[in-house]
């Protein structure tokens, strides 16, 4: 399952992570068009960002947040070569992950 | 051997819990009564337990005018060295916390990302480092509301 996108790029000691998570992000607010039934709501909660398996940031989502969401954030004192690793949590239990080699 | 129903149904239902746990278990705590407060203070109560004063130690990038309000891309730099959490903001929504960051020493101070918005309304970033808020806000215009519809 390739639900993860990661990329990873070090510049002056500082490693940017940039992330694409695909997910549909229901709200619980929406309804389908055509029934009229409310959809339920299904968002990621967390998302872990693990660098040599060492946790660097910690994102609780609610369902503001957009479909298919977009991370992006900087972490300190990693280097090139070294693995970063994302994964998430949904309010339905589900999860996923990816890794990625800082370059 | 025959598979009784009863026994069957408790032990599905028992493998089902665990599936539910496990997963939940990993992560420590999510503020979950903050993300179902339907406003900005309650949010901020919840969450932090104190107001917050506008700093210039945070900025938050934001569009003018969201066309979308289903994309709104966000992004919150903060220069404070030993910032905790980063959360995101927005009033006007049905339940305003969008997101929050919780960061490590080896976290820059950088978050990106991109919200709903309903309809025009403040962005509010809130920083909390050494036991102290630090917050900026923008106001963004949205012209298609993201939430419902």
């Amino acid at each position: 399952m390739a639900k993860i996108k990661i990329r990873a790029k070090e510049k002056n000691g500082t490693v940017t992570v940039k992330s694409l998570l695909k997910h549909p992000m229901e709200t619980g607010n929406r309804k389908d068009k055509k029934t009229g039934n409310e959809i339920p709501a299904h968002y990621i909660t967390e998302v872990k960002c693990e660098v040599n398996g060492k946790t660097v940031m910690t994102a609780y989502l609610g369902p503001g947040v957009s479909k298919d969401p977009y991370m992006s954030f900087d972490v300190k004192g990693a280097k090139k070569g070294e693995t970063v690793k994302l994964s998430w949590v949904d309010n339905k239990g589900e999860s996923a992950s990816g890794e990625v080699t800082i370059k | 051997m025959t598979i009784h129903r009863r026994k069957f149904l408790h032990t599905a239902l028992g493998v089902a819990a665990a599936i539910l746990v496990v997963p939940l278990k990993v992560f420590a705590a999510r503020p979950k009564a903050a993300f179902g407060a339907e406003k900005y203070d309650d949010v901020m109560n919840t969450l932090y337990s104190s107001t917050t004063t506008d700093s210039s130690h945070v900025s938050i990038k934001a569009p003018d005018i969201a066309e979308n309000g289903a994309v709104v891309p966000i992004t919150v730099k903060t220069d404070l060295a030993n910032a905790e959490s980063v959360s995101i903001i927005v009033p006007n929504n049905p339940n305003p916390l969008a997101a929050s960051f919780e960061l490590t020493p080896s976290s820059g101070g950088l978050v990106s990302t991109r919200i709903k918005m309903a309809k025009t309304s403040d962005v509010h970033a809130v920083v909390k480092a050494g036991g102290k808020l630090y917050s900026a806000s923008k106001e963004v215009k949205v012209t298609i509301g993201g939430c419902g519809g």
